[in-house]
This record gives structure tokens, C-alpha cells and sequence, in this order.
């Protein structure tokens, strides 16, 4: 079987990518789109953590599953702001969203 | 190996205050559906009632007058309905009836008079009570976003104002940036402890320390991250930059509101996370929590940062957003104090006094913000404030009397907070953070007290106008500000009796 | 999993790549080149296209895909529930009812808000 650290190590990856994906993109979507990234990567964590060392428990997985649709309210109201700005202004580039990159 | 819970296990009793506030909040939504949009003051009272109705509940429970379910417990464990869950939930609730009384008039002269406004504010505030009454690190998280997400919505509510919709998307994008962490951290945790309950997480995290396996690193990650997600939502430094910005956008009294509501849900999800799940996160036996020297350190940034930051501020919202960066810092520090065992209960004692205090004291301010802004959001800056006190006396006295408590001034509800914090901080040895926290007080007394001089001793134009509600709000945050300060016992009464259970 | 097995992983992969682009290159070899304007227009189809074709779409296209994603989300606690159906009994089922009840206040709203309508 797949050692536990691998998946650990995707996560982390992911959650990486993710990460820098914020600090690095303009774009709003792609802002939004890093964040999901990062919320899969601990989506894996959950998982794999639950497969490997609980599975007999279903906490991981329903806690994955919560994560799911969290996320998709974030996305559903995220997008819904990001439509409304692009509608005023005709673009969505964040510029205004480099806060972080100080 | 599963059992199915029964409906006497749900507990729904215990969390009576919450259920109903979302009960009503779901019923709103279709009724507002039904109320013509000129009518809209309907919406608004029956808001302000569901919100009341809440509240009296919190209060006869917190009184104990009335006991609602058997035990703390409820929800298979997931919800605590303890003596903290009681406060978190009154000075939630203070916070949302006075939001919603701050915003109605200001709703209705910008013509943004949507029932919407009300619905998602009481969701929001039913989040910040269910982050005080978590007991499972998944409503940890759950609750965060129900207190997040209205707020990300309510913050682009001015639209199409092109400040207010750009608040709401850095809010929104920062914010979910920040949970992103918060959910990272938390399945690392769950990773080490095999479990999201906070008092088996506790238990198990005793166990990993004593092992010194290396799942004591994913529960320093672990711990780490979730520390940057809450941080967020307090606005903590590092995670402060999007605050200054998104509450000078975002409309007056939406900040009024979240400003302390947000404050509310995320100091008491850190209490409930370290001081409760991870107080047994000891490295060295004998020392105080790892996490400790983390929060302190925390702490003392965001103080300086908020306060020296705050001092060069012209416009008076961002100067009250630095503000709150501020009094963010003052309260990490009675958090840090949770980490010396033994002191987890005082140390929650001293948050829970500190908020309340706080919430009437900054809404009040952010309230009288409101009475001054223009329609077209302007007239905020601090010039606006000359000769304010000849024009509107009472007002003006209101808003020195908010400034007052803000510094720290006896006899207002402030100096209680900062004393009990201050104490803590004493009892915890943290003293470096405690003379810290006096030292960037007496900085913060120039700018809180130049907005006192500038309104009593400067010619200027300053004006405002206070129309019913907004003069009751202002008036109750006023009184309560006052009357919690000349009278310390009933805010130390009332937390007297907080325990995080298992934590001593 | 033992070497053997990612020795299929591997082969898989490579099929998976060579399948689809046998037929691209092949065509670009094979494929006689005559091009004339109807060929060229954006394939929409078969029916030629009158105006732009890189028109915005309707925001309206945005909250009908908002509002599916969010109901469509919800199957996520509906699926584990209908699976265990027969072990979890009368309990669930009032659960389940609670949470429907709540997704259809929320249909309700957008019914409402007039978001399924077409025209606006």
C-alpha cells in the first residue's frame, strides 16, 4: 500500500501551490481558484489521515465532506462579488488585492 | 462500532439561544420575501425581536434561572453549552441588536433598505455564538464561515459604490485565504490526535507530548496554522493588512457590527481551541503551553503596530480600524496567559470581560461614525470632527465618552478589560507583554484624545444627524459603556463562574 | 504496490497519450488542406453564426451556475445518508427532512428573487 507520508506529501504540495498562487496571481478567479487548491490539499490530510489511522471512524470523512460544501459557498459567494466588480469596471484584475505582498 | 443518536441526544435545549436565532433567521428570509420593499422596517423589528427573543433566553441561562436541556453537552458532543458558551452568546447577541438599530436609518437614507441585510447579519451573529460553544474542531471551522461569509456579503453591500464592493472582495479573498489555513491546521491536529473533539484532543495531545513521537510537529504545524486562520479573523499582526482597508470601505455600520462581532467569534474560538483543546501542549513539564511565547509575541506586534500605526491616521474610520488592530493585541495577551496552567479559567475570565467591554464601547464609536457620514460616504475624516460638541452636545459627549474607554480611562468599561487583561498578563509572568500593553495605552491616549479635543476645542463644521434608532443605539452603547465601568463587580460577576471544564 | 504494478501505471499512461494523439497527427499528415471562408467560421452547430462569437455571456448564466453548484453541493449529505438508510432509521430520516426543509427554504428565496426566471 501507498505509504501515509506520500498523500501527506501531495497535500503539502497542493497546499503549496495553492498558497503561492494567491501571493503570486492578479487575478481574482485565479486568487479564488489557489484557495481551493488549498482547502483540497487538507481535504487529502483529512482523508488520508482518517484511511490510515481510523478507519474505522467516519470523523475524516464527514469533516471532508463539510470542507466540500463550505467551499462551494465560499465559490458561490466569491464569484458572485467577483461578477459584480467585473460588471462596474470591466476587469478583475486584484490589483488591489497585493496586500499581502509587502 | 457507530451508533445512530437518538433525539434526546441532540440537547437541542442547550442550545436553545443559537437554534433559535438561525431558526428565525431561516424564517425571516422566506417572510421578508412577502414584506413590499417599502415596508422594510418590518423586517428590521422583527430582526431586532428574534435577536431579543435570543438574548432574554441567554440571559435567563446565564442567570441560571432557567436550566434549557440536560448537561453541557448537546449535538453528540459537538456543542458546549457552558458558562463561556452563555457570555460569548450576550455580548454576540448586544452586538447584533445594536447593528441592526445603527444600521436601519443609514439603510434607509442610501436607499440599500433590504431585508437581506438583517438575515445575514443574524447568521452571522448565530456563527460568532457557535464558535464560543464549539466543542469539535469541525464547528470550529463551520462556525467561522457562517460568521465569515455574511460579513464577506455584508461588506459589498453598498454597491455598485465601487469602495464598498472592493472591501468586500479583499476581505473575501483574504479571508478565505485565511481559512484555507485554519482547515490545514486543524487536519493536521486531527492527523496527530486521531480525533476533532476538543476535549479528546486534549487528552491525546497529553499523550503525543509524553511520547515524543513526531506527531508532536503536526501538532505544532498544526497549532501554528490555526493560530494564522483565527489571527485573521481578529486581525492580528501579521494577518491585519486587509483591516484598515476593508473597514474604511465597507458601509459604516456593517463595520460597527463586524468589528466586534468578528472579534467576539474569533477570541472566543482561540479560547476554546488553545486555552480548552491544546492547553496540554506542554514540551517541557512544568513550563507553560508551547504555544505561549507564540501568542505573546503576537501580541506585543499587533499593540505596537496598531497603536503607533494609528497615530498618522486622517480618516477616522481607518484610525478605529488601527484601533481595533490595537485592542486585538490587548486581548492575545490574556489568550497568551491561558497557557500557564491553572490560569486557562481566569485568563478566559479576563477575554470574555475584555469583549463585552469592548463591544459597547466600539460599536458606540463606529455608531457615532454613522450619524456623522454623509450619503455619499464621505465626511468621515478626522477634520470632520471640529466643533462637533457645539453643534450636537450629546453626540459629542457620547463619542468622548467612547474615546475615553477606548484609552483605558477609569470609571469607563475599558479600564475593567484592560485591568483584568493586565492582571492576568501579571499572574501569567508574561510582564513583558503586560508593560508593553500599559506603555502603547498611554501612546494610544493622543489619538483618542485628540478626537475629544478636536470636537470640543476646534472651530470647524463638524455636523451630524441622529435619527431615533441610531440615537438608541448610541445612547445604550454609551450608558453600557459608563455603567460597566462604574460598576466593575457586574461584569466580573458575570464571568466569574467561566471554566473551560477540563482545562485546570 | 510492488514495481510490477507501476510498470501498468506507466503503460497507461502512455496509451493514454498516444490513443488521442494518433488521430491529430495522422490527420495533419493525411488530411487533404483546402481551406475556404465557410471552413473557417467557428463551428457552432452547424448553424452559421450570425454576429460576434466571443460574445459575454448573460450574467444571468452566472446565477443559474451559482445557484446549481450550491443545491448540486448538497448531495454530498444526502449520499451517505441514502447508503446507510436501513441502519440509521426513524432518526435520520427527521435529520434528513430538516435539512431538505432548509435547502427548500433556500429554493424558495431564489424562486422568489425571480433568479430561475429567463427574462429580467
Amino acid at each position: 500500500m501507498v505509504p501515509l507520508w506520500m498523500y501527506l506529501l501531495v497535500a503539502a504540495g497542493l497546499f503549496s501551490i495553492g498558497m503561492y498562487g494567491v501571493l503570486a496571481r492578479r487575478n481574482a478567479i485565479a486568487i479564488l481558484m489557489s484557495i481551493e487548491l488549498m482547502l483540497n490539499a487538507a481535504n487529502i490530510n483529512l482523508v488520508a489521515f482518517w484511511r490510515y489511522n481510523q478507519p474505522a471512524q467516519v470523523g475524516g470523512q464527514v469533516f471532508a465532506a463539510f470542507v466540500f460544501v463550505v467551499a462551494a459557498a465560499e465559490v458561490a459567494v466569491g464569484l458572485a462579488l467577483i461578477i459584480n466588480i467585473y460588471r462596474q469596471r470591466r476587469s478583475v484584475v486584484a490589483d488591489d488585492v497585493d496586500l499581502l505582498k509587502w | 462500532m457507530f451508533e445512530v443518536p437518538s433525539l434526546s441526544d441532540l440537547n437541542v435545549g442547550a442550545t436553545l439561544p443559537v437554534t433559535l436565532l438561525a431558526l428565525g433567521a431561516c424564517v425571516l428570509l422566506v417572510v421578508d420575501l412577502f414584506i413590499p420593499r417599502e415596508r422594510k422596517s418590518i423586517t428590521a423589528w422583527l430582526t431586532a425581536i428574534g435577536i431579543g427573543v435570543s438574548l432574554v433566553f441567554s440571559l435567563l441561562s446565564l442567570s441560571g434561572a432557567v436550566e434549557f436541556g440536560s448537561g453541557e453537552l448537546a449535538f453528540s458532543d459537538m456543542y458546549r453549552a457552558d458558562r463561556l458558551t452563555d457570555t460569548i452568546n450576550v455580548a454576540a447577541l448586544i452586538t447584533a441588536l445594536l447593528g441592526v438599530m445603527v444600521a436601519y436609518d443609514y439603510l434607509e437614507r442610501t436607499r440599500l433598505q433590504r431585508g437581506e441585510y438583517y438575515i445575514l447579519l443574524m447568521f452571522s451573529a448565530a456563527g460568532a455564538m457557535l464558535m464560543g460553544a464549539a466543542n469539535d474542531l469541525v464547528i470550529v471551522f463551520i462556525a467561522l464561515e457562517l460568521l465569515s461569509i455574511p460579513l464577506y456579503i455584508l461588506s459589498g453591500f453598498r454597491r455598485p459604490q465601487e469602495a464598498s464592493e472592493e472591501s468586500a472582495m479583499k476581505y473575501f479573498l483574504l479571508g478565505a485565504f485565511a481559512s484555507g489555513f485554519l482547515i490545514y491546521g486543524i487536519a493536521l491536529i486531527y492527523g496527530a490526535t486521531g480525533t476533532t473533539n476538543l476535549p479528546e484532543v486534549w487528552d491525546a495531545v497529553a499523550g503525543v507530548v509524553a511520547e515524543d513521537s513526531a506527531a508532536k510537529f503536526l501538532v505544532m504545524i498544526g497549532a501554528g496554522l490555526v493560530l494564522a486562520g483565527l489571527g485573521f479573523k481578529v486581525a492580528a499582526v501579521p494577518f491585519h493588512m486587509w483591516t484598515p482597508d476593508v473597514y474604511q470601505g465597507a458601509p459604516t455600520p456593517v463595520v460597527a457590527y463586524m468589528s466586534v462581532a468578528a472579534k467576539i467569534g474569533g477570541f472566543a474560538a482561540l479560547v476554546r481551541v488553545f486555552g480548552m483543546g491544546l492547553s496540554t501542549f506542554v514540551l517541557e513539564s512544568g513550563a507553560p503551553a508551547a504555544w505561549q511565547d507564540t501568542i505573546w509575541l503576537v501580541a506585543v506586534l499587533t499593540m505596537l503596530l496598531g497603536n503607533v500605526v494609528a497615530i498618522v491616521q486622517s480618516d477616522l474610520k481607518r484610525l478605529l480600524a488601527y484601533s481595533t488592530i490595537a485592542h486585538a493585541g490587548y486581548i492575545l495577551i490574556a489568550v497568551a496567559a491561558a497557557g500557564t496552567a491553572g490560569l486557562e479559567d481566569t485568563a478566559a475570565q479576563a477575554v470574555v470581560i475584555y469583549l463585552i467591554a469592548y463591544a459597547f464601547t466600539n460599536a458606540g464609536a463606529f455608531a457615532v461614525i454613522t450619524a456623522m457620514e454623509k450619503d455619499d460616504a464621505s465626511n468621515t475624516s478626522l477634520d470632520a470632527l471640529r466643533g462637533l460638541a457645539s453643534r450636537c452636545p450629546w453626540l459629542a459627549a457620547a463619542m468622548a465618552v467612547f474615546m475615553l474607554s477606548l484609552t483605558g480611562i477609569p470609571l469607563t468599561a475599558g479600564f475593567v478589560g484592560k485591568w483584568f487583561v493586565f492582571k492576568v498578563a501579571l499572574q501569567a509572568d508574561l510582564v513583558a507583554a503586560a508593560v508593553v500593553g500599559v506603555l502603547t495605552s498611554a501612546v494610544s491616549a493622543y489619538y483618542y484624545l485628540r478626537v475629544v479635543w478636536m470636537m470640543y476645542f476646534e472651530e470647524g463644521e463638524g455636523d451630524a444627524a441622529t435619527p431615533p434608532a441610531l440615537a438608541w443605539a448610541i445612547g445604550v452603547a454609551a450608558v453600557g459603556t459608563l455603567v460597566l465601568g462604574a460598576l466593575p463587580y457586574l461584569l466580573s460577576d458575570m464571568a466569574r463562574e467561566i471554566t473551560l471544564a477540563f482545562g485546570g | 504496490m510492488t514495481v510490477n504494478e507501476w510498470i501498468f501505471v506507466g503503460l497507461f499512461l502512455a496509451l493514454a497519450w498516444l490513443l488521442p494523439a494518433t488521430p491529430i497527427i495522422l490527420a495533419k499528415f493525411l488530411a487533404p488542406k483546402r481551406p475556404n471562408p465557410i471552413k473557417q467560421q467557428v463551428y457552432e452547430c452547424g448553424v452559421e453564426t450570425t454576429g460576434n462569437t466571443w460574445v459575454q455571456f448573460r450574467a444571468q448564466y452566472y446565477i443559474y451556475a451559482l445557484v446549481f453548484l450550491l443545491f448540486d453541493v448538497e448531495i454530498v449529505f444526502l449520499f451517505p445518508w441514502a447508503l446507510a438508510y436501513n441502519k440509521l432509521g426513524l432518526f435520520a430520516l427527521f435529520e434528513v427532512v430538516v435539512f431538505i426543509v432548509l435547502l427548500v427554504v433556500a429554493l424558495l428565496y431564489t424562486w422568489r428573487k425571480r433568479a430561475l426566471e429567463w427574462s429580467s
